[in-house]
C-alpha cells in the first residue's frame, strides 16, 4: 500500500470520515505522520476558536479589573483568579463531570458534554482569564501623556476607548499574548486525557501519538512526529502575531518600536 | 478518637445525615486519597530543586564557550519550550524506562544474542526488567514515582534554565568587568560576583515557574502514578450498595471541586509568600524595586 493510499484513508480520520480501524500492526512512518496531522485539526479548531472569543471576553475582564466600580472589579479579579490559580486539567475534569450532571437535568447541556463543545467552553474562559490579565497589565501601563493628549484633543468615553486606550494597551500587551497563544495551543493537548472522551477513536495530535507509542513500545516515532507539527503551529502562530504587532506599531519611529521578546515573559 | 470512629462506623447501613458523612469520609479508601496529597507535596518538594540543578546546569552549558556544550543548551531549552509538556511527560516515561532497562540489559544479560526491539516489542531479559517481576509493590510505586520526578525535572528543568539564562545575562555587566579589573579568575568572576547577583533577577520567573510547577502536579496522573486525580475518580464514582457499604451517585463533581479548592488555596498561599521573599530579597538593591522601598520606608520614618 502506497502512502498516497494511506494519506486518502486517515487525512481525514480525526473527523470521522474515511477508514474506520486504525491500523494494528505493521505501523510505517506515513501511517503515523498522517494520523497525527489528522489529529492536529483537533487542536487547530480548539486553539483557534478559544483564542479568537476568549480576546473578547479577556478585553471585558481588563476593563472590569481597571473599573473603579466594585460590582465590576470583584467579579473580574475572582474570575482570573479562579482560572489562573488552578490546574487546566483539573477545570476539564471539574467541566466535564459538571456538565454530565447538568445533562441530567435538561437535554441543553447534551453537546456540552462532548469534547467540541464542552472542552471549547473551558479552553474560552481559561485563555481569557490568562489574557484578560495580560490586558490589565498593558492597560496599567499606558502612559499617561497618551491619555493627556487624548482629553486635550476632546476624546471622550467610547470614542477614547476605540481610537487612544485600547490600541495602546493591545500594542503593549502584544509580546506577552504571542506568548499566550503558543500555550494555549499547548494546552489544547489536555482535552482527550481529561475525562472528555474521543468517541469513535477520534481524538487530537496526542491521543495519536499516544496510541501508537502505545501498540509500537516505540515513542521515538510519533512523538517527535506530534513534536515537528507543533513545532510548525508554533512558527505559524508566531509569523501571524508578528505581522499584527508590525500593524500596532506602524506609527512609531523604527528604533522605538517594540521588537517582540518571545523569551522574557515565560508563561502561565 | 479513631477506635471510637471504628467503633461508630461498624454498620454503615444504620448512619444517617452527619455520622454517615464523617463514616464515609474516614474510610480506608479516602485515608488514601488523603495521604496521595501527601504525594503530590512530596513530588513538588523533590521536583523543584531537582529541577533548578537541571536549569542551573543547563543555562552554564548554554553560556559555555565551547560550541557542543552552549548548542546543547540552547537546543534543550528551545525544544523544551516549544513542545506541549504534557507531550514530554509521556514520551519521557516510556523513554526513560526502555534506557534503564536497555543499560541494566546490557551490563547483566550480555551473552543475549537477540535483538531489544521485536518488532512492536519492546524486549530485556528477565533480570533486567525494571522493577523486578518479583519485587513488592511497594517498589513498583517506588519506580514509577521517581520516573515521574525525572521527567518533571527534565521539563521544568529547560524553563528553569530559560530564566536563570536571562537573569544571567540581567547581572550588570560592570560588575562582571570590576571583577576581571580586579584580577579574577573566569571561574572566580562567574561563582563569586554572577551567581550571587543573579538571583534578585531570577526570581519573578522562578516564582512564575514554581506556580506552573504546582498546576502541573495533577499530570502525575498520566504518568501512572496513584495521585489525587486518581482518587478523585476511583472515589466520586457512583456506588452501588452492592460494591460498597457507602452507595452513593456520581459524586466526582464534588470531588474535583474539592481539588479545585485545594490548587487555589496552595497557589494563593505560595503567591503570598513569594511576594514576602521578593520583598526581602529587592531589599538595599540598586533596582527601581529596591529604590522605591527605599522611599517608602523614608516616607514612614
Amino acid at each position: 500500500m502506497s502512502c498516497w493510499d494511506t494519506v486518502q484513508m486517515y487525512a481525514l480520520r480525526s473527523l470521522g470520515y474515511g477508514e474506520r480501524l486504525l491500523p494494528r500492526d505493521d505501523f510505517t512512518i506515513c501511517q503515523q505522520v498522517t494520523l497525527i496531522g489528522s489529529g492536529m485539526m483537533w487542536n487547530v479548531y480548539f486553539g483557534v476558536l478559544a483564542l479568537a472569543a476568549g480576546f473578547f471576553l479577556a478585553t471585558a475582564l481588563a476593563l472590569g479589573k481597571a473599573s473603579p466600580q466594585l460590582w465590576l472589579r470583584k467579579p473580574a479579579q475572582w474570575f482570573i483568579f479562579v482560572f489562573r490559580g488552578s490546574p487546566l486539567f483539573i477545570q476539564f475534569f471539574f467541566a466535564y463531570f459538571a456538565f454530565l450532571s447538568l445533562k441530567q437535568l435538561s437535554p441543553l447541556f447534551d453537546p456540552f458534554s462532548s469534547a467540541w463543545m464542552g472542552a471549547l467552553v473551558v479552553l474560552f474562559l481559561n485563555t481569557a482569564a490568562y489574557s484578560g490579565e495580560i490586558f490589565h497589565g498593558a492597560l496599567m501601563s499606558v502612559p499617561k501623556g497618551d491619555m493627556e493628549a487624548a482629553d486635550a484633543y476632546g476624546f471622550t468615553g467610547w470614542a477614547r476607548f476605540r481610537k487612544i486606550t485600547w490600541p495602546t494597551m493591545l500594542r503593549l500587551a502584544w509580546p506577552a499574548y504571542t506568548n499566550e497563544a503558543i500555550f494555549l495551543f499547548h494546552a489544547t493537548t489536555l482535552v482527550f486525557f481529561s475525562g472528555f472522551p474521543a468517541r469513535q477513536q477520534k481524538g487530537d495530535a496526542l491521543y495519536y501519538a499516544n496510541y501508537f507509542a502505545d501498540k509500537t513500545f516505540n515513542p521515538f516515532i510519533p512523538y517527535p512526529i506530534l513534536a515537528g507539527y507543533f513545532i510548525l503551529v508554533t512558527l505559524v502562530i508566531i509569523g501571524v502575531f508578528g505581522l499584527v504587532n508590525r500593524r500596532l506599531n506602524r506609527h512609531l519611529p523604527v528604533a522605538r518600536k517594540m521588537r517582540m521578546r518571545l523569551r522574557a515573559p515565560l508563561m502561565r | 478518637m479513631e477506635a471510637a470512629i471504628l467503633t461508630a462506623c461498624a454498620d454503615p447501613s444504620t448512619l444517617s445525615g452527619l455520622s454517615w458523612l464523617v463514616c464515609y469520609l474516614t474510610t480506608g479508601k479516602h485515608m488514601a486519597f488523603y495521604g496521595s496529597f501527601g504525594t503530590v507535596l512530596l513530588l513538588l518538594a523533590v521536583t523543584a530543586p531537582v529541577a533548578l540543578g537541571f536549569g542551573f546546569a543547563a543555562a552554564m552549558a548554554a553560556r559555555s564557550r565551547i560550541w557542543p556544550l552552549s548548542w546543547f543548551g540552547r537546543g534543550y531549552i528551545a525544544i523544551v519550550r516549544g513542545v506541549p509538556d504534557i507531550a514530554f511527560f509521556l514520551f519521557f516515561v516510556i523513554a526513560l524506562d526502555q534506557f534503564f532497562e536497555w543499560l541494566r540489559h546490557e551490563v547483566k544479560c550480555p551473552d543475549w544474542d537477540q535483538p531489544v526491539w521485536q518488532g512492536n516489542d519492546f524486549v530485556v531479559c528477565s533480570a533486567a526488567k525494571l522493577p523486578l517481576n518479583n519485587s513488592a509493590q511497594w517498589v513498583h510505586e517506588a519506580y514509577g514515582f521517581s520516573l515521574a520526578v525525572i521527567t518533571f525535572a527534565i521539563v521544568f528543568g529547560a524553563f528553569a534554565a530559560n530564566v536563570l539564562y536571562g537573569a544571567m545575562r540581567a547581572v550588570p555587566r560592570a560588575q562582571l568587568e570590576t571583577a576581571e579589573a580586579y584580577g579574577m579568575t573566569q571561574r572566580q568572576t562567574f561563582w563569586r560576583i554572577l551567581v550571587p547577583q543573579m538571583w534578585v533577577y531570577a526570581l519573578p520567573g522562578l516564582s512564575n515557574l514554581w506556580m506552573v510547577l504546582i498546576k502541573a502536579t495533577p499530570l502525575l496522573f498520566l504518568l501512572g502514578v496513584e495521585d489525587i486525580v486518581y482518587w478523585a475518580r476511583e472515589l466520586g464514582g457512583s456506588k452501588t450498595a452492592k460494591f460498597t457499604d457507602y452507595p452513593h451517585g456520581d459524586w466526582r463533581m464534588w470531588y474535583f471541586l474539592a481539588l479545585l479548592v485545594f490548587y487555589l488555596a496552595f497557589t494563593w498561599v505560595s503567591e503570598k509568600v513569594l511576594n514576602r521573599l521578593m520583598a526581602r530579597l529587592t531589599h538595599g538593591q540598586a533596582t527601581v524595586g529596591g529604590e522605591a522601598q527605599r522611599k517608602t520606608v523614608g516616607k514612614a520614618a
